[in-house]
């Protein structure tokens, strides 16, 4: 068998649902429609009354999670794009992620935000959130770059005892194929070496994990070792996994979708630079999207986030200092 | 009332000493909108009350010692010095603990009885408490409609206490009156004098009822004013004096007393009784928080969440780095 990306996040839902009765979905169009993308396809034939349309209005889906989770439950909810959680936002930052350090009343919510550029979505949706939640206190930020981990780490998420802000990634909904689901996996909290190299580290995760591949492949033709890391959750970020490639290789080029200011690839470049500075054979470098909203026309869009072919020229400018 | 009035007072005389961080927030004007709702309510139920609501919180179980160890930061309280003055309550005991922005509180409401009925649970109903500032708000708005689509037992009650901090009612909003906000989220509306004991008994006692029997969320609106300022750092100078004159300005425990008196079920000396057993009963608790002391940073976990393999703790290897 075959599933995709999109199927796994499905598979883990159901999963979900079946093994513990404290999980509900709760999002708009998700229950007989399957939700905007389909990735609650039939969930709530399967479980009656457990996956429920909600009304357009994120401060009050987020709002009903926070108080189903302090009933013991364990939401998870759909926010239909990543760019729409922005109008509940309060209900995320201020509400769920400071509940259990003021009141001690742990609160295990999930919340999907469908991230990321796809060609022709435009401004408003396509977006990568996760540098603004990881700012804030109280939230796990996971950003699965592959079927394996769509499905345990979105398992991992309802299991946990806190927000989780899970950021899959919807160009690689369709694409992305695996043959078949983990039976074992990675702990939330740990970086994965994705390819093993010598010459220089490139630090990403998500969608922009699979440009990094490719880069490392074109320059592998050319003699060059580029170790990949995926992040795969990027708060907590794995900082021991990213010394240590920066301590095998001397370089350093982090890639984000996100725009430049802030966020997960100047986290990264911090503490390396704090703590590892003479790991480093060469000034660390970054990459990210330009600094404007994402554009809709493809010419644009392709432009605007990095891509295998902006990474292999920032690659190759890192690797000749 | 009374013993929410005395506390109250007592933490404002405590501010004023210097001897409270940050404010003081009193119900002075709403204690008998809010006494009635802690007392229609039962054990079990969800309670979500404003920052006027000494009165509600004391009816509803809330122990003194909770307020006055919250406002003075003892470690031993519910909030531990994390959080302070209103911003207290004890979520798992349906006592939520409110963000200042405090539309958002009635969601939760919503979600903790929607879980109720998830769990096979019935009976109970929730009450959250906003002021007239709140009813402006997008999260105000998006959880009285979320009430009303999934039919919840929801009692939201507004005290319009005519003024937001110091904005007036005419420039929060410009329906003919805020009851009339029922008809459009489809659920039913009631109005009551806010300084009436036994007008709010019965209709906050009609309300729940009528959420407890399955009849859907209840919108409640009590007239009142606010009998003091915003905070105790507010003196409230831009309250109109007419207002202050008119039936809505009456203070609703000299009524409730006058009440008592006049049906002879109590006489002034009982009153003055309860008067110093009350004071007597809050300067214990003021006493035994204040020999707690405050929090110790030293041994604060420093972790916001509850899994704490999952806890960075990168501030502390900045700090270790340092030196």
């Amino acid at each position: 068998m075959s599933l995709t990306y999109l199927e796994a996040i499905r598979e883990a839902q159901a999963r979900a649902l079946k093994e513990d009765p404290r999980v509900f979905i709760y999002g708009q169009d998700v229950a007989a429609f399957g939700g905007a993308f389909k990735a609650t396809k039939n969930l709530a034939l399967e479980f009656p009354g457990r996956v429920v349309d909600a009304p357009i209005s994120e401060d009050a889906i987020v709002g009903l999670a926070v108080g189903a989770a302090i009933e013991g439950m364990r939401p998870i909810i759909e926010i239909q794009f990543a760019d729409f959680s922005t109008t509940g936002f309060n209900q995320i930052v201020n509400h769920a992620a400071t509940t259990f350090w003021r009141t001690s009343v742990p609160l295990p919510i999930t919340i999907r935000l469908p991230s990321g550029g796809t060609s022709g979505s435009g401004p408003f949706h396509s977006q990568t959130l996760e540098g603004l939640y990881a700012t804030y206190p109280g939230l796990i930020v996971l950003t699965p770059a592959t079927v394996e981990d769509a499905y345990s780490m979105l398992l991992e998420a309802v299991a946990i005892d806190d927000p989780v802000i899970f950021c899959e990634h919807k160009l690689l909904y369709y694409h992305l194929k695996a043959d078949s689901l983990p039976t074992e996996a990675l702990p939330v909290g740990k970086a994965r070496i994705a390819r093993a190299g010598r010459d220089m580290s490139i630090v990403t995760y998500s969608a922009m994990l699979h440009e990094a591949l490719a880069v490392a492949d074109e320059l592998a033709a050319e003699g060059t070792e580029i170790e990949v890391v995926d992040l795969r959750s990027v708060k907590p970020l794995d900082t021991d996994t990213i010394m240590a490639s920066v301590a095998r290789t001397g370089r350093l080029l982090c890639v984000g979708e996100s725009w430049p200011w802030g966020g997960v690839t100047a986290e990264v470049l911090a503490r390396v630079a704090s703590e590892g500075l003479d790991l480093l054979d060469a000034p660390p470098q970054r990459l990210n999207a330009k600094d404007t909203p994402v554009p809709y026309h493809p010419n644009l869009w392709a432009a605007h986030r990095p891509t295998a072919r902006s990474i292999a020229t920032a690659a190759r400018r890192v690797l000749r200092t | 009332m009374l013993l929410a009035r005395v506390l109250d007072e007592r933490m404002a005389n405590l501010y004023r000493g210097g001897k409270i961080h940050g404010g003081v927030f009193m119900g002075r004007g709403q204690e008998a909108l809010s006494a009635a709702v802690g007392t229609c309510l039962r054990p079990g139920d969800v309670f979500a009350p404003l920052i006027r609501d000494t009165a509600g919180r004391l009816a509803f179980g809330e122990p003194v010692l909770d307020a006055v160890r919250t406002y003075l930061g003892s470690p031993l309280g519910p909030m531990r010095g994390r959080d302070g003055n209103v911003h207290r309550g004890r979520p798992r005991e349906g006592m939520l603990a409110m963000i200042s922005h405090l539309g958002a509180m009635i969601a939760a409401v919503n979600g903790m009885l929607f879980a109720r009925r998830l769990k096979g649970i019935t009976g109970t109903v929730g009450v959250a408490c906003v002021g007239d500032g709140a009813t402006s708000t997008g999260a105000f708005h998006e959880a009285l409609n979320q009430a009303a689509i999934e039919h919840l037992p929801l009692v939201a009650v507004i005290a319009n206490n005519q003024y937001a901090y110091s904005t007036p009612n005419a420039r929060q909003f410009a329906c003919r009156d805020l009851e009339d906000k029922a008809l459009g989220y489809g659920i039913t509306g009631h109005t009551v004098d806010g300084t009436d004991l036994n007008a709010c008994l019965d209709v906050i006692g009609d309300a729940i009822r009528r959420a407890r029997d399955g009849q859907g969320p209840q919108l409640v609106v009590a007239r009142l004013l606010r009998l003091c300022g915003h905070g105790e750092h507010d003196d409230a100078g831009y309250v109109d004096p007419k207002l202050r004159a008119s039936n809505v300005g009456r203070d609703c425990l000299k009524v409730a007393e006058r009440f008592l008196l006049d049906q002879g079920w109590a006489t002034p000396q009982t009153v003055a009784q309860w008067w110093e057993t009350t004071s007597h009963q809050v300067d214990e608790a003021i006493a035994t928080a204040q020999r707690e002391g405050g929090p110790d940073p030293y041994k604060e976990s420093w972790c916001a969440i509850s899994s704490k393999h999952l806890c960075e703790g990168y501030d502390e290897v900045c700090d270790t780095h340092l030196g």
